[in-house]
């Protein structure tokens, strides 16, 4: 399988970056040759394997279902680049035309 | 006569304290100073944190005026990577995305080892969000390798490996989602160790790979090593992935010698291109030296693990571009201040925070989960990692522990493979396959290149949870090699 440049611009998107022509290139050339080499990997007889996604068997971790307090506020809001009246600001997603 | 703490062990800083020939405030200061001296060009850390450490060595020195018995870390000068969160702290990976991010609530982790005695002495440098080998992706400078400051730590838990090899702490918590505890232990001369997957929390730790990341320690022996795998070790309400298992003494059998264990040596690891020579014969040295203390020895193969790095680098990106989703912008982390609109605001936000290195992992991961692409690399990796883990259940039927190489090679030069992803992937190759399985592995100094007088590592790994076996032929192998392991710069 090969990458092309508007796979790459395509996986950026679902990704949420916004690459430069030069980036989307470079990518295009590292992720082609970095899947060349992990696509040895087929050469595995895999019929019938169950996949492992938690190498530790576990069963259900359940815990009393208790209230306790969670993050206070003002510690969510510690890191916000902005915030007013004790909530994330975030740009206007509903249009200004549908009112506020 | 000023005291100097960088060649004491954890039990001597304790016992030294305990007996009254120093305080925890002299230990305190002793780290700084010795920091003053190495630190700059080295660059391990990323903030030093002298007023938490202070305290906490006056809550110790407190114990010792009230007569009371002091934890087994007491006064202990401890480095934490900086992707573990303590409040007082900033945690920032490395990464531009997270400058200036205060620590919200304590790492289990660190919390444990911290409630042990331990001194925090500071934030450690690393590859950005643990992204890398070699610790030159942080997005606050390179950390130089101690025994040569042109050559690279090893990564991505770089800055914990240099600390401990300079002397600047004693212990210090890395995390290894590939090798990013051993692989730097290896390069900088250091005993370090990842534990069995779930053995400790990872709350309040950044995810990287969340079915592969795992805190362990770094220290200058292996006893040290055992100690803080004691305080870090144990079920955490806050991960629900973190197991029930008992938690025993690890120290306890560190003296008992391998006599009558069952040691395997991977001998095909030993073929895979791009092994040192001095790297391979130094592996097979430190079999042999086992043997000579009663080691029942034996070789094994391993042929489905050399495909490990190719479902770790599918597996790896695809869980941490998931989880490195929430960098969006909106709740912390930098963000563009003139977005047009949100989905602005989220991927220049994203694209200007994130390094190269991060980019690029985001975007394999991403290829690999999209939609006509997610079975025939997530799913294959997957099954893939069935058979890794099967291999290995094989394996440890016949043998009690199996040795391999660390790493293929010993530290290289700043720069060398920065231009080339794919040569320093192969970094991990001989780490990977143990996270895939969820396996122990500790790397152990045993040697130091004729050429160059750098350090060399051996990988020992046992079953899961059985780190005491693991740290039982760690002890043994130290011992009989007497290394001294302090470098040149120190």
């Amino acid at each position: 399988m090969s990458i092309s440049e508007a796979d790459v611009r395509h996986v950026a998107m679902l990704a949420r970056l916004a690459l430069s022509d030069e980036q989307v290139s470079r990518l295009q050339g590292e992720l082609n040759s970095i899947l060349g080499n992990i696509e040895k990997m087929q050469e595995l007889d895999l019929e019938g394997v169950e996949p492992t996604s938690h190498s530790i068997p576990l069963r259900n971790a359940t815990r009393p279902d208790v209230v306790k307090p969670g993050l206070p506020r003002e510690l969510a809001l510690l890191n916000a680049p902005e915030a007013e009246n004790g909530a994330f600001v975030i740009p206007r997603i509903v249009g200004a035309e549908e009112g506020a | 006569m000023s005291l100097d703490v960088s060649k004491l062990s954890a039990r001597a800083i304790r016992d030294g304290i305990a007996a009254r020939e120093f305080s925890a405030q002299e230990v305190a200061d002793a780290t700084y100073a010795r920091i003053d001296a190495v630190e700059g060009p080295v660059h391990a850390f990323n903030e030093l944190t002298p007023e938490l450490a202070r305290e906490a060595a006056a809550r110790v020195d407190a114990m010792v005026a009230a007569g009371e018995e002091l934890p087994p870390l007491a006064g202990v000068p401890a480095g934490l990577k900086d992707n573990m969160n303590l409040v007082g702290t900033h945690t920032t990976c490395s990464a531009k995305i997270l400058e200036g991010f205060q620590s919200p609530y304590d790492c289990t982790a660190v919390r444990r080892l911290l409630n042990a005695g331990a001194l925090p002495i500071g934030k450690c440098n690393m590859d950005e969000f643990a992204f890398g080998s070699s610790t030159e992706n942080s997005a606050f400078g390179v950390t130089h390798n101690p025994w040569d400051l042109s050559r690279v730590p090893g990564g991505s838990s770089g800055g914990s490996a240099a600390a401990v090899s300079a002397g600047m702490v004693t212990v210090s918590l890395g995390s290894d989602t590939g090798g990013s505890i051993r692989q730097p232990g290896a390069l900088t001369g250091t005993v370090a160790m990842k534990p069995t997957y779930g053995r400790v929390s990872r709350y309040g730790i950044v995810a990287f790979a969340s079915s592969l990341d795992q805190i362990g320690p770094f220290a200058r022996n292996v006893e040290d090593a055992a100690l803080v795998l004691n305080a870090i070790s144990g079920h955490d309400d806050m991960d629900a992935t973190s197991v029930r298992e008992s938690v025993p003494d690890f120290t306890a059998n560190l003296a008992d010698g391998v006599k009558g264990l069952r040691i395997g040596l991977v001998r095909d690891m030993l073929d895979l291109e791009g092994l040192a020579p001095e790297v391979r014969e130094a592996t097979e040295m430190s079999v042999r030296t086992l043997e000579g203390l009663g080691a029942e020895v034996g070789e094994i193969d391993l042929p489905t693990s050399r495909h490990g790095l190719a479902a770790y680098y599918i597996i790896g990106p695809a869980e941490a571009s998931s989880n490195l989703a929430r960098f969006d912008g909106i709740r912390y982390g930098h963000r563009v201040s003139d977005a047009t609109d949100v989905l602005d605001l989220y991927m220049r936000s994203r694209t200007e925070g994130f390094g190269p290195e991060t980019i690029r992992r985001i975007m394999l991961g991403t290829y690999a989960l999209s939609a006509g692409y997610y079975d025939a690399y997530y799913g294959t990796a997957q099954k893939t990692r069935t058979l890794i883990s099967q291999e290995f259940e094989a394996a440890f039927e016949k043998f009690d522990v199996l040795v391999t190489p660390t790493s293929p090679t010993v530290a290289f030069k700043i720069g060398e493979k920065a231009e080339d992803p794919l040569s320093m992937y192969l970094s991990d190759v001989y780490t990977i396959p143990m996270n895939l399985a969820g396996l122990p592995g500790i790397s152990v100094p045993c040697a130091k290149s004729g050429s160059t007088g750098l350090p060399i590592g051996v990988q020992i790994v046992s079953k899961h949870f059985d780190e005491a076996t693991m740290l039982r032929v760690a002890a043994a192998l130290e011992g009989a090699l007497g290394l001294d392991m302090t470098p040149p710069l120190v």
